[in-house]
């Protein structure tokens, strides 16, 4: 099957530079793994700041979760960490944990690992180009995160604390500063941290946009790109069109901070007994500008996960993709209408419920590409060969949890339900199975299914079995039962909620789920043991451990500087797998075409 | 890895989702986990739209996470013969599982129109029952007393502690001093956000008399938890007796409070 031929570089080091070049030490140490202008490094490094990143957000959530299971007792170990009162929470602190939590998740784990790492590692490997377009903007887009993690970071420790008006970041709360606590410093870090994820998803955006379309290797038309290509291209355009708006409004939310500038501030606005200075703005707009935004957003948190899912589930059904076409019009179709359904945030807001119903029946009929891809999903799977691999189990349980996610959406689109679960449980239980159950663990699926290319070796099957075993009853455990939670109509973001008749009776169940939680985060350690692990010990992968089709499997595991040791020349789509008569049982899609006739065609 | 039994195991863990899924939404109910009784009349029929949905997306959760479930179980490489089907979509299956959500979307949101009308557009011609005003972290009210209008003297002014007439049309006037606040009557299915800056007309009718939480539903800073509030319902008679002991109260302890009364004018 697959021989490991030209693979000689079996270590944690994915560039390999020219020989000819004088060696300088420490330069070259640091153009080779700190300021690197090779994707795949450059993928890496956000790979690894994301997933510790992950594991911050992991810890606020239990922070989050130990407060609503048992309010107003000691945190263990987090609690003497910040020194609370002897270890208890006080109520700001918890609106600073589900604020920060809900950042770090968003804007320092998902959008960057996405784009970031899966982005930048895979798009040249797949296209069968040598690197990204603009190398030095890559780089740049990776560094400009750092001011992004130092910002958020320091403004933990800011008088006041760090931001804790929402991820939302609705005004007056986050304009004024008398507010809330979190609303001086700690808000400001945040608006400026903010902008720069905003400048470093714009690098990588324009950057993956003209690498797409210029660097695809001969014979790669567009609709040869396999779906993780589409995805990150119409996710880097969603962000392209999109961003722009929330760095403006981010800058006039400082400015109103800053100098008053009023623009979301209503006349005679009297917070905590002081009158504002200026008037005349108008909250809504606020809203209005962030979700314009924020709701493209959601999608470039999950497409391109859907995307790596898609070719996973291909690899491992040894399949091809069922409804190529439908599925990249899909995405197309989600990106377009993700413009126009903004405002289903704001059926509550106090915007004209005429309006809201335009925004319903725009945002209806967004469920209706993402039901298109899941019986796409379905059709691939069915008649498959299906290997049970560790990254195949989480890709079929993407799946699994997206329908549960797409289906919650449906309550929430239909206005007059809204109106009793808007801002309840329900809400969070529908985000969680989309950004939780779907995308990490699409993102596990593909770290478990790229670590090969990414190091050289393959992760442990077992322990990664167990890894999902354990997150997935776990997670299901803590998300699941939210939608009940939310059925009562229990509220979001309230730090004790027993003291109201409705609620009183909850607690036993908000144990339950904090919990599986615990047991959730926990899991993920071993997860981390065998990540780092099969870094160094895992078995020596080959080129393509997975017989898999896609041009990155042909180049060496991993790549050196370059990529590809030959010219990629492309001569089919991506998902010719059980092609009869064909004796290997696939076709890459750098196979020339004579390997149909002469199917014993050799090693790659 | 091969094994079938991992096959087996793993196609039950997918089995599993819906199986479980299913039996909480059924067993939440007889733990009182389920929606809060509904006292207000358009409450039934959003809550029938809730039902309906339920139903509607119950049906396909079944089958789709049952598909899912039947394929891996099927196909698993380790028990199917021979290799896998060799096939790149089917046009006729595209057009119909894109036709069918379709008309069925469509539908939803074309049947739910009349509910949100109801509920938010359709104003009763009337004068505001009281007047809810939003602040950290309190519910401040004023009813327009025996004038019926707001901003006179005889304004009866309360924190908290609503009363509502039963089987009247009610309009609230809701206001925010301060920041974004949301009045949520989860019995009376009604949610609001309160705008500062904005005036927003809140009505509904109340069936049964009782008495009911008021939850502050959108993040309002440190205090948001406990902006907590109660609503009376009760008969006309008892509710115009409550408003005279209150207003007599009001004017035993405190004169009318004549800068409030100024500020709060509109
Ligand atoms: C089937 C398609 C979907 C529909 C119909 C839908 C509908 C909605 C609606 C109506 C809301 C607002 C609920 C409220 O606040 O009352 C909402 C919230 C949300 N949705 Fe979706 N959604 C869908 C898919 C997704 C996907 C794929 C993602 C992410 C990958 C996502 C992420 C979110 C997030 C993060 C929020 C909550 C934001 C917040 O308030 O903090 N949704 N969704
Ligand atoms: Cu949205
Ligand atoms: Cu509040």
């Amino acid at each position: 099957m697959s021989t490991a031929t030209a693979s000689t570089l079996s270590h944690g080091t994915a560039t390999s530079l020219p020989p000819a070049r004088k060696p300088r030490p420490v330069a070259e140490f640091l153009s080779t793994y700190v300021f690197s202008k090779d994707h795949k490094v450059i993928g890496l490094q956000f790979l690894f700041s994301t997933l510790l990143w992950f594991l911050i957000g992991g810890l606020l959530a239990l922070a989050v979760r130990w407060q609503i299971a048992w309010p107003w007792s000691d945190v263990p170990v987090l609690g003497k960490l910040f020194a609370q009162q002897g270890g208890q929470m006080a109520p700001e602190f918890y609106t600073m944990l589900f604020t920060m939590h809900a950042t770090v998740m968003i804007f320092l784990v998902i959008i960057p690992i996405l784009a970031g790492a899966f982005g930048n590692f895979l798009i040249p490997l797949m296209i069968g180009a040598d690197d990204m377009a603009f190398p030095t903007l890559n780089m740049l887009s990776y560094w400009f995160m750092w001011p992004a993690f130092l910002l958020f970071g320091a403004s933990f420790f800011v008088e006041g604390g760090a931001a804790s008006s929402g991820w939302t970041s609705y005004p007056p709360l986050s304009t004024n500063v008398n507010s809330a606590p979190g609303s001086g410093w700690g808000q400001t870090l945040w608006l400026l941290g903010l902008t720069m994820v905003g400048v470093s998803s714009m690098l990588g955006s324009v950057n993956y946009m003209t690498t797409i379309i210029l660097m695809r290797a001969p014979g790669m038309t567009m609709f040869r790109l396999p779906m993780t290509i589409w995805a990150m291209f119409i996710t880097a355009v969603l962000q392209a069109f999109a961003l722009p708006v929330l760095t403006a409004a981010g800058f006039m939310q400082l400015t109103d901070r800053m100098i008053g500038t009023g623009f979301f501030t209503p006349e005679g606005n009297v917070v905590n007994n002081s009158l504002a200075s200026t008037g005349g703005g108008q909250p809504l707009l606020w809203q209005h500008l962030f979700w314009f935004y924020s709701h493209p957003a959601v999608y470039i948190m999950i497409l391109p996960a859907m995307g790596m899912v898609s070719d996973i589930l291909t690899t491992f059904a040894r399949k091809p993709l069922f409804g190529y076409r439908p599925m990249v019009y899909s995405i197309a179709g989600i990106a377009g209408l993700g413009f126009i359904v903004w405002g289903h945030h704001m059926f509550m807001s106090g915007m004209n419920p005429a309006l809201g119903i335009t925004f319903m029946v725009s945002t209806m009929m967004i469920a209706l590409p993402s039901a298109v891809k899941t019986f796409n999903w379905l059709g691939t799977v069915w008649g498959g060969r299906i290997q049970f691999t560790t990254s195949m189990l989480f890709a079929l349980s993407f799946v699994s949890m997206f329908i549960i996610g797409g289906l919650s959406g449906i309550f929430m689109a239909a206005t007059p339900v809204d109106i009793f679960i808007h801002d309840t449980y329900f809400i969070v239980a529908h985000f969680h199975y989309v950004l939780f159950a779907g995308t990490a663990m699409g993102v596990w699926a593909a770290i478990y299914f790229w670590f090969p290319k990414m190091f050289g070796r393959t992760m442990n099957e077992f322990w990664g079995k167990v890894h999902f075993f354990l997150t997935f009853i776990f997670l299901n455990g803590t998300f699941f039962t939210m939608h009940i939670l939310g059925a009562v109509g229990f509220p979001r973001r309230l730090a004790d909620a027993y003291h109201y008749e409705t609620f009183h009776h909850l607690q036993p169940l908000n144990a339950f789920m904090t919990y599986c939680a615990i047991g959730m985060v926990a899991s993920q350690i071993i997860f981390a043991a065998n990540f780092f692990w099969s870094m160094f010990f895992g078995p020596i992968a080959g080129r393509n451990p997975w017989n898999s089709n896609t041009l990155e499997w042909s180049a060496p595991s991993p790549p050196g500087h370059g990529n590809f040791d030959f010219q990629p020349v492309v001569y089919r789509g991506p998902y010719e797998y059980s092609v009869p008569g064909v004796e290997k049982g696939h076709l890459m899609q750098t196979d020339p075409p004579n390997a149909l006739a002469t199917a014993a065609a050799a090693a790659h | 890895m091969g094994s079938r039994l991992g096959g087996i195991f793993w196609s039950l863990i997918f089995l599993a989702v819906p199986v479980l899924g299913v039996a909480t939404f059924a067993i939440a109910p007889s733990y009182n986990i389920w929606l809060p009784k509904n006292v207000s009349e358009h409450g039934s029929s959003i809550d029938g739209l809730f039902y309906f949905i339920l139903a509607l997306t119950g049906v396909v959760f079944i089958a789709t996470e049952g598909l899912l479930f039947w394929f891996i179980w099927k196909y698993d490489a380790a028990k199917a013969k021979g290799p896998a089907t060799y096939i790149h979509g089917s046009h006729t299956l595209e057009v119909v599982w894109t036709i069918i959500p379709a008309a069925t979307l469509l539908f939803l949101a074309i049947y739910q129109m009349n509910t949100w009308a109801d509920v938010k557009m359709r104003r009763p011609a009337m004068a505001p029952t009281v007047e809810v005003v939003a602040r950290q972290f309190e519910w401040r009210l004023r009813y327009p007393g025996r004038d019926g209008m707001l901003g006179t003297r005889d304004d009866l002014f309360l924190t908290n502690d609503l009363h509502l007439p039963v089987d009247e049309d009610i309009l609230i006037q809701l206001k925010s001093m301060d920041v974004l606040h949301s009045f949520f009557l989860p019995n009376f299915r009604i949610k609001q956000d309160a705008v500062p800056g904005m005036k927003i007309p809140v009505w509904f009718k109340a069936k049964e008399t009782g008495q009911f939480d008021i939850v502050c539903a959108e993040l309002c800073g440190w205090g948001h938890y406990k902006m907590k509030g109660r609503v009376t319902i009760e008969s006309r008679a008892d509710f115009d007796r409550w408003l005279e002991e209150t207003y007599a109260r009001q004017e035993a302890t405190q004169p009318a409070p004549e800068d409030t009364v100024a500020a709060a004018a509109d």
